[in-house]
Order: C-alpha cells, then sequence, then structure tokens
C-alpha cells in the first residue's frame, strides 16, 4: 500500500509545489491538502480540502483517510504578509492542533516532515559564522515571527519524543530565493536600488526553491529523521548580492531603522525586522549534516541568486512567462470523481 | 531526533536538472524535482561568485591594501621584533594567546602582520562582538582576517581547518587598564580558550608582547561616556591630550614580541565537556608564564622608544 500523505498550506506556494511533485511519485496513494484558500498551481489528483487548522477537522481527516504522512509546510516566516497576529494563528495553533491530531489514539500518522526557517536562529553580533543544527541561539527572539517559530519547534520536539515511532524531520531552510517565490527579501533584491545599514556588508546564504522541494521529497522518501539546516553552500556579501543583481546599494541609517521602517513600508520598501536584523549580522548556517544523510544540492548560494535575476530579467521583458491558473471547484471535482472521466489506472 | 540513515529515494534521474529541462512542463519537473544519490555522477555545482570574500568574510585584495599600509608602521614605526618565531608551527592548527594593551590595541596587527609576512601563515584573530556592531570598522576587521570569538568559530578554524587562530583572553579588561596599572594581566577569562584548544586538539602558543600599552596608554576612563555609547570603555589616552584629533593614531613604542613554548594538553579531543579544575590550572599556568616573561622582557628594557 501507498503513502497517504496530508499537505498542509496548500495554497501557499510550499504546498503547490510539494503537492505537485508528490503526485509524480507512483509511491504516494493519496494526497490531502488543507488550506483556507484555493490552491493557485494545477493539480491532477491531490484532493483539495477547504478547512481551516482547527483541531477537530484536522482530527477528523487524519482519521478518516488513514493519513500516514503530514507535511506540514504551512507556518508563515514572512511578517510583511499578514498581522503577528495571524501568524500566531497559523504557526502556534496550527502546528499545535495538527500534533494533537496526529497523535490521537489510533492514529496512522508514521512519518511527519515540517517546514521549518533558519529564523529560529536570529541574528545578532554574537553570532558564530555557521550555526550548527545544535547551536543555540544567541539572543531571545524578539519579532512575532521567530517567537512563534520557537514555539512550532517545541511543539515537533514534543510530539517526536511522545510518539517515537513516528519519524519526525524538521527542516530549517534559510533564505529562499528562485524563478517562482516572492519573499520580502526577493522584494528587496526587485528594488531599482537595493536596501542596505550604512557600514554593514553582512555576508548571506540563500537555498533555491526546487532544493527546498526537492528536500522536502527527499527526507520524506528516505524517512530520514532529525533537524536539518537546509542551505546553499557558501556565504555573499549583501554587496555581492547586489552586484550580481546588477544593481546599486543605498546605505540606510544603520540607527532608527525601527522608526523608519513603517513610512518606508508605505513606499514600497518593507523591511520587517527580520530582514533588519539579516541586513545588520547576516546568518550562515552549516549545511553538512543533511549533505552527509546524502541529500545533494543543485544551486549554491551564489548560483541561487543568479538563477533568481535572470527569471526576474525575462519577467521584466516579456512579463509572466507561465499562464495563471485559477482553481475551478467543479471542473476540478469532475476531473477527479465523475464517472465519465476514464482515469489511468482504473 | 537522532541523526538518520539514508535509505534510497525513489526515482532516477541525472541530478543536473537545466532550466530547459525545468521549463518542460510540469510532469517532467515533478519527476526532475526528486533527487538521486549518486555520488559518481555528480559535477561540480556551479558557483558564480563576484567578490574574494570568504566564509569568514575575509578578502584577499582588502588584505593585500591593509598589508600595504600597516607594512611601513610595522617596520619603521614600531619596528617590530621577535623571539621564538621558530616555535610558531608551519602547519597544523594552534592557538595562540598573547596579553593585550592600549586603548586601541596595537599587539593584534603586530601579531597577525608578522606572522603572515615572515611565516607566510594566515592568523584569524578572535575578537569581542563589540567589533561587529560598529558600522565600517565591524566590517573592515572581518575583511582583513577578525573572526568572533565563539566557540563554533574557534573549532572550525582550529580542528576542521587547521589554522592559527589568535586570542586575548584578558578582552576588553586587558585594554581597558589604566597606565599605571600597565603589564599587570588581567583574568583570563573563565579559561575557555584552554577549552577550546583541548576540543580541537592543537596546543596553546602563549606569546608575551612589551610595547603596546606604551602605543596608546589610558590617563582616564569615563565610565558616563561609556555607558552612554554602549562601549566596554571610554578612555582618554596620552594620544589624545598630545594630539587632539590625531589621538587615533599610536605612538611610537618598540614593540617586542616573545613567543613561548607551546603548551601540549594530553587530552582526548573532541569530547563534550573537559574538567573545570584541570582548564583552570591550565589558564592559570599560561597566564603566568606569559606574565614572567613580561616581567623578564621588562627587565631588559632600557628604552620605551628604543628596547
Amino acid at each position: 500500500m501507498g503513502k497517504r500523505v496530508l499537505v498542509t498550506g496548500l495554497a501557499t506556494f510550499w504546498g503547490g509545489r510539494v503537492a505537485q511533485a508528490l503526485e509524480a511519485d507512483p509511491t504516494v496513494d493519496v494526497i490531502v491538502g488543507l488550506d483556507r484558500y484555493e490552491p493557485t498551481v494545477e493539480l491532477e489528483r491531490t484532493e483539495y480540502v477547504r478547512s481551516d487548522e482547527s483541531y477537530s477537522i484536522l482530527a477528523r481527516i487524519v482519521k478518516a483517510a488513514r493519513i500516514d504522512t503530514i507535511v506540514h509546510t504551512f507556518l508563515a516566516v514572512d511578517s510583511t504578509q499578514m498581522s503577528s497576529r495571524t501568524i500566531h494563528e497559523i504557526n502556534v495553533i496550527g502546528t499545535m492542533n495538527l500534533f494533537a491530531a496526529a497523535s490521537a489514539p489510533g492514529s496512522t500518522v508514521r512519518n511527519v516532515v515540517v517546514k521549518s526557517s533558519t529564523l529560529v536562529y536570529g541574528a545578532s553580533a554574537k553570532d558564530p559564522v555557521w550555526f550548527s543544527e545544535e547551536t543555540r541561539r544567541a539572543e531571545p527572539p524578539r519579532s512575532m515571527v521567530e517567537r512563534s517559530l520557537l514555539e512550532v519547534e517545541g511543539y515537533v520536539r514534543d510530539f517526536a519524543v511522545d510518539n517515537p515511532h513516528v519519524t519526525v524531520a524538521m527542516l530549517r531552510f534559510s533564505n529562499v530565493l528562485g524563478p517562482d517565490i516572492t519573499t520580502s527579501l526577493a522584494k528587496a533584491l526587485e528594488l531599482p536600488v537595493v536596501p542596505s545599514l550604512f557600514g554593514f556588508d553582512p555576508r548571506f546564504q540563500f537555498v533555491h526553491e526546487i532544493d527546498v522541494v526537492r528536500a522536502i521529497l527527499y527526507v520524506l522518501q528516505g524517512r530520514v529523521q532529525g533537524i536539518y539546516n537546509v542551505a546553499g553552500d557558501g556565504l555573499l556579501p549583501w554587496s555581492e548580492v547586489a552586484a550580481i543583481c546588477g544593481k546599486r546599494t543605498i546605505p540606510l541609517p544603520p540607527i532608527g531603522m525601527g522608526l523608519l521602517s513603517a513610512p518606508l513600508g508605505r513606499l514600497g520598501l518593507e523591511l520587517p525586522p527580520e530582514l533588519l536584523a539579516l541586513l545588520r549580522h547576516g546568518r550562515g548556517v552549516d549545511n553538512r549534516r543533511l549533505k552527509q544523510a546524502g541529500f545533494e544540492y543543485r544551486f549554491t548560494s551564489a548560483g541561487t541568486v543568479v538563477d533568481f535575476v535572470e527569471a526576474l530579467r525575462i519577467r521584466r521583458t516579456v512579463g509572466e512567462t507561465t499562464p495563471g491558473y485559477q482553481y475551478e471547484r467543479d471542473v476540478e471535482q469532475f476531473f477527479r470523481h465523475s464517472p465519465a472521466v476514464i482515469r489511468e489506472g482504473d | 531526533m537522532a541523526p538518520p540513515k539514508p535509505t534510497k529515494a525513489a526515482t532516477r534521474r541525472s541530478p543536473t536538472t537545466t532550466k530547459a529541462e525545468r521549463a518542460d512542463g510540469a510532469a517532467s519537473r515533478s519527476v526532475a524535482l526528486v533527487p538521486v544519490p549518486k555520488p559518481d555522477e555528480v559535477g561540480e555545482l556551479a558557483d558564480p561568485r563576484r567578490s574574494d570574500v570568504d566564509e569568514w568574510g575575509r578578502s584577499e585584495h582588502m588584505r593585500g591594501i591593509a598589508r600595504q599600509i600597516y607594512g611601513p608602521l610595522y617596520r619603521s614605526w614600531h619596528r617590530v621584533e621577535w623571539e621564538g618565531l621558530d616555535k610558531i608551527p608551519a602547519e597544523g592548527g594552534a592557538l595562540l594567546v598573547s596579553n593585550h594593551a592600549g586603548a586601541i590595541p596595537a599587539d593584534a596587527p603586530a601579531i597577525m602582520h608578522g606572522i603572515e609576512t615572515e611565516l607566510g601563515r594566515s592568523v584569524y584573530g578572535l575578537a569581542d562582538e563589540i567589533f561587529k556592531q560598529l558600522p565600517v570598522v565591524g566590517t573592515m576587521w572581518s575583511r582583513v582576517g577578525g573572526v568572533l570569538a565563539h566557540p563554533d568559530n574557534a573549532y572550525r578554524l582550529l580542528r576542521e581547518q587547521q589554522q592559527l587562530a589568535l586570542v586575548f583572553p584578558e578582552g576588553t579588561k586587558g585594554t581597558g587598564k589604566t597606565y599605571g596599572e600597565r603589564y599587570q594581566l588581567r583574568r583570563f577569562g573563565r579559561g575557555g580558550f584552554v577549552q577550546i584548544a583541548m576540543r580541537a586538539g592543537v596546543p596553546v602558543i602563549p606569546i608575551a608582547v612589551v610595547g603596546a600599552e606604551e602605543a596608546m596608554p589610558i590617563l582616564w576612563k569615563s565610565p558616563q561616556l561609556a555607558k552612554l555609547l554602549g562601549l566596554p570603555y571610554f578612555p582618554i589616552t596620552a594620544n589624545m591630550v598630545a594630539f587632539g584629533p590625531l589621538g587615533l593614531l599610536h605612538l611610537p613604542a618598540k614593540i617586542r614580541i616573545r613567543v613561548l613554548d607551546p603548551v601540549h594538553f594530553d587530552v582526548e579531543p573532541d569530547q563534550p565537556r573537559y574538567s573545570r579544575s584541570r582548564i583552570m590550572d591550565e589558564s592559570e599556568q599560561i597566564r603566568q608564564q606569559i606574565q614572567e616573561a613580561l616581567y623578564d622582557m621588562l627587565r631588559m628594557r632600557q628604552s620605551v622608544w628604543f628596547g
């Protein structure tokens, strides 16, 4: 019998990408995708359930669909996109409910992958050049995103301890860039001049969106267990990142940015506290543990930036290269369930 | 959650996906996302770097410029002289431990420049995070070879990369001494440098420096200004009194550097912890050796300026 997978956050970039990749995997029998919003990518056999992540619904889905694998991609990491209250609801409450449902008596869940972020390490002057998975963060978290992610990791750890029969993998992703994903960092690099902090040229690490999805699938298929950093090789100074993008940096004052960030946000320059900390101190994480587990990256940090900027140039010249996708409930239901449709494998 | 054992991945496909492949449509993209561990087929990843800044933040270009500026100061201003330079190994990791002095210490660049030019080995200066917090200064410091003194950084440098690292266990307690307290070594931290050398399996090489104290002596310290600016100390130096705004320049004190015998610890590397008493004993002994060497060098010194 093949895998029966639950993907959280199907409408998000990651949920959609992971579901697409899982559809191509013949060992996966069932994919159930959960989100409050409709999927944004075309899916062939993923079952979309419109729902929030409340405990009772999750527990019923896990039980009814005999879910054995959970891919938890629905964690907010960008505080410019939503209020801190929403972030708390999504990250902390959503994760708590999910793991409560997964550990219900008689649960069939045996494999869990969580998409966390290297934001949990923070960014401060006291940081080592490379964070290993065991390095503790140097300063307590100040922003809501970081606090909520630390709480999420706490729930994941508790679940792993309480359920030793379940393979739990937690992946901490570095700054993601790529042709398709939009992050606040990507937006900063799309500006005509790239913001920086005067007198600071910290080193950044990037991971390509393709390597993110590949890493999630790799740990899923290999039933790899543990905590892993996922980040491309190498650290680049921010000035070099701007240079690869063919742009100049504009230095912002290194003090008082907390007050300036709100008016700058109105002008289209979104600088969340996490990005400001990165622009001051940067962050590097040691990616060797996942490599030792057998994973191979396709992109280095510099290669990721180049691929990002090439996609940016073509988008600017010819517009979107892939047509937009609109989820139509009735059409999707027809293709999946109507007896009129002849499906392969029937 | 313990580190894992990989099992095999499911699909077979060359691990080098190109952009063309990615554009072929949804189906092939999805398959291409699945990794295949076939080490023999994997080529080098493209790493299109533009600058020469390495993982530690050093840039050989900037270091070249810094050497050209500092070289004349090293030779003609401080007229640095070494004793026992041959005790520094030509290869393998070692932790250099020295006394620290002067409001803006002249000892760190003298030791780093000397070893780099005379032995041709890079030295990584481990420093307090105060450097990283200062705009411009922090960036320059890391470009020329400074690294934050963090146990993870020191371990990677010493154990994995077998480099020379320089540390001043007195920290800002050493550089914040007033002129009246010169050449009186402060506490050597909590002995962290011994612990990291034990973990990394490298010797500690004690170094005694004479002259840095007189290059920028502190006459008086302002605790109020230090608190206001968030600095460990705010010094009024003899240089400021004498030259006003040029007070950032060092006085031309003669610098003598003596390298002492390397200290090897017969302990197993990579242990999670070592005996606290052993660490404190070793730390105290190394401090004692440097202190005695300093007294010895001061006994021989005839002039602050001519040595």
